[in-house]
């Protein structure tokens, strides 16, 4: 009696576990695999084969621009690594117990302001007519407006802004979590700040560094507002191509394609990521 | 500590890198709210003086937000939205929570991965696949059956699967870190003064996530309402204010009201924010 109610409340909590899982992730991206490997042979009719992916191929305007998101996002990741580091370290391990809650929270609030009205920020502060081009030209350092939006830099400016929250976060609560008497046996132990970073701080952030790694990676790449809204028409993002695809081109057999290979692509990348650090996926992003 | 031992300079240098960052920060969400205020047809400098036409104006070429009738759908399909993803997220969190705490099935592991990985998939492929799936079985319908399933086209419904997707593993992980730290023997206790399961999951094991739940139900509100990427793939007519605003900005271009919405969404989202952070360190801080 008491193992059927056992089982029977095992099943009851699966099945919403199972529902979402298999209707919204798992069968969704069967279902897209299934319609990347249709070919168009004539109007409406398809045939079984791998012609969208080798269209991939065969146009390099296609696969140039997969290899600039992969390329900006791994700068863009290494940019807020850098970035985020000395902030993470500052909120978790130099300021005060008051000041640290926050700054932690003042690190969240662009967190809870839509990806849109960031950019549209940026957009105001960057282009021609814009805050700073206006300001340099009051103060005289610039004879003319100038136009700052519309070119990578801007994009990067405005990704690194985007994610690097996700960096930080996890950060901050590994960190937090580890022990300072740590860092000072390495500094009686002769270490100077260089040696104690390398050999103690870094290693023992690595969850924490893969986790902000992982995120920040997987964002960028899938992002479609900053790079469209910052980039301008020459952006090339990836997602562009298959927002094109699917809703310009109505060709949706090409769309599923190129987003099974996006997929795969920070898949692929992830996985690399987690075999050279020697991490998990359970034991970094989960945790965060 | 790192800066301890060096000196001062070192230190003021750090604490100066600290404050250029924060205000790297704020910088666009200021111009994005500041410009609301000014008394101009463009969002920028210079500064022609303080208005409030950009909120309340009811007259073109100042329209106001709140005389707008496209961003007050938005807004409204928005909170319709973001209501049903906060709800569903959470109910399914928490089952999932227990699931995945209390529950003793093989490959648990596996399961758990599964329930993480929608938070690594890039949202527009989530939106597209769902798109597709959805396509799929209603064109299978119709031509089998003759039945047309017009909740499975872009639209409301689709929207609200398609961000709950990834918001449930959000709602997941809040609540599961949660009942990971319920002290169990609270529960025996309930059970050897004679509590029947429902009651002490009423009265004790419930109480006990609530804080969770309700961070993790703001949580989901907050993302759903701000998301874009999943929900551009699955939008019908009903275009949720995201959608609605990028429309404005790409085609029409921007006039001062986006930024008057801006101003509004950062001012509701921070409160709630706020109250969220607030529920969670109430009952948590001991």
């Amino acid at each position: 009696m008491q193992k059927d109610i056992k089982r029977l409340s095992l099943i009851l909590l699966f099945a919403p576990f199972t529902l979402w899982i298999l209707l919204l992730v798992v069968l969704p991206h069967i279902g897209m695999v299934i319609l990347s490997l249709r070919e168009k042979v004539a109007p409406r009719v398809y045939e079984f084969g791998f012609g969208n992916y080798l269209e991939f191929l065969h146009e390099p305007i296609y696969w140039n621009t997969l290899i600039r998101t992969g390329s900006m996002s791994l700068l863009v990741t290494a940019l807020a690594l850098i970035i985020g580091f000395p902030i993470a370290y500052y909120i978790a391990k130099i300021a005060g117990p008051r000041a640290r809650g926050g700054l932690f929270l003042l690190c969240l609030i662009p967190l809870w302001v839509s990806d849109l009205i960031r950019s549209f920020g940026w957009i105001l502060l960057l282009r021609e007519t814009g805050v700073i081009s206006s300001f340099l030209v009051w103060t005289g350092l610039i004879g003319t407006p100038v136009e700052f939006l519309y070119n990578d830099a801007a994009v990067i400016v405005g990704l690194v802004y985007t994610v690097i929250l996700f960096m930080i976060v996890p950060l901050v609560s590994t960190l937090d979590g580890m022990d300072n008497s740590m860092i000072e046996a390495g500094y009686n132990l002769g270490g100077n700040g260089f040696t104690v970073l390398r050999r103690i701080i870094i290693p023992y952030a690595m969850p924490g560094i893969v986790a902000g790694c992982i995120v920040t990676f997987m964002l960028t790449a899938g992002s479609y507002l900053t790079p469209i809204l910052l980039g301008g028409k020459n952006s090339s993002w990836f997602t562009e191509q298959i927002y094109n695809q699917f809703i310009t081109r109505f060709n949706w057999e090409g769309g599923a394609a190129f987003g099974m290979l996006l997929l795969l692509f920070t898949s692929l990348v992830i996985w690399l990521g987690l075999k050279l650090s020697g991490q998990t996926l359970a034991n970094t992003v989960a945790k965060s | 500590m790192l800066a301890q031992n060096k000196t001062t300079p070192f230190l003021l240098g750090y604490r100066l890198y600290v404050v250029t960052f924060f205000i790297f920060l704020a910088a666009p969400l200021i111009s994005a709210g500041a410009f609301a205020f000014n008394d101009s047809l463009f969002p920028a400098l210079p500064w022609q003086g303080f208005t409030l036409d950009w909120f309340f104006g009811d007259t073109e070429p100042k329209l106001g937000m709140f005389h707008d009738r496209r961003l007050l759908q938005g807004l409204y399909y928005s909170f319709v939205i973001a209501i049903f993803v906060a709800a569903l997220s959470v109910f399914v969190g928490t089952t999932n929570a227990f699931l995945f705490v209390r529950g003793d099935f093989p490959a648990k592991n596996f399961f758990y991965i599964m329930m993480v990985v929608p938070l690594v998939i890039p949202g527009v492929i989530l939106g597209i696949s769902i798109l597709v799936l959805a396509s799929d079985t209603a064109n299978m319908m119709e031509r089998r059956f003759a039945i047309e399933l017009e909740f499975l086209r872009p639209g409301i419904l689709l929207v609200v699967l398609g961000q709950f997707s990834f918001i449930a593993t959000i709602t997941s992980l809040v609540i599961t870190a949660r009942l990971k730290k319920f002290d169990e023997t609270m529960e025996e206790a309930a059970y050897n003064l004679g509590a029947s399961r429902a009651r002490v999951l009423r009265t004790i094991t419930l109480p006990f996530l609530r804080p969770a739940m309700i961070a993790a139900g703001i949580v989901a509100f907050l993302v759903s309402f701000e998301n874009f990427n999943t929900t551009l793939f699955l939008v019908g007519s009903e275009a949720p204010l995201t959608i609605t605003m990028y429309d404005r900005m790409a085609k029409v271009g921007s006039t001062p009201v986006l930024n008057a919405v801006s101003f509004f969404l950062m001012v509701g989202s921070g409160l709630l924010a706020l109250m969220s952070v607030l529920i969670q360190r109430d009952k948590t801080a001991r």
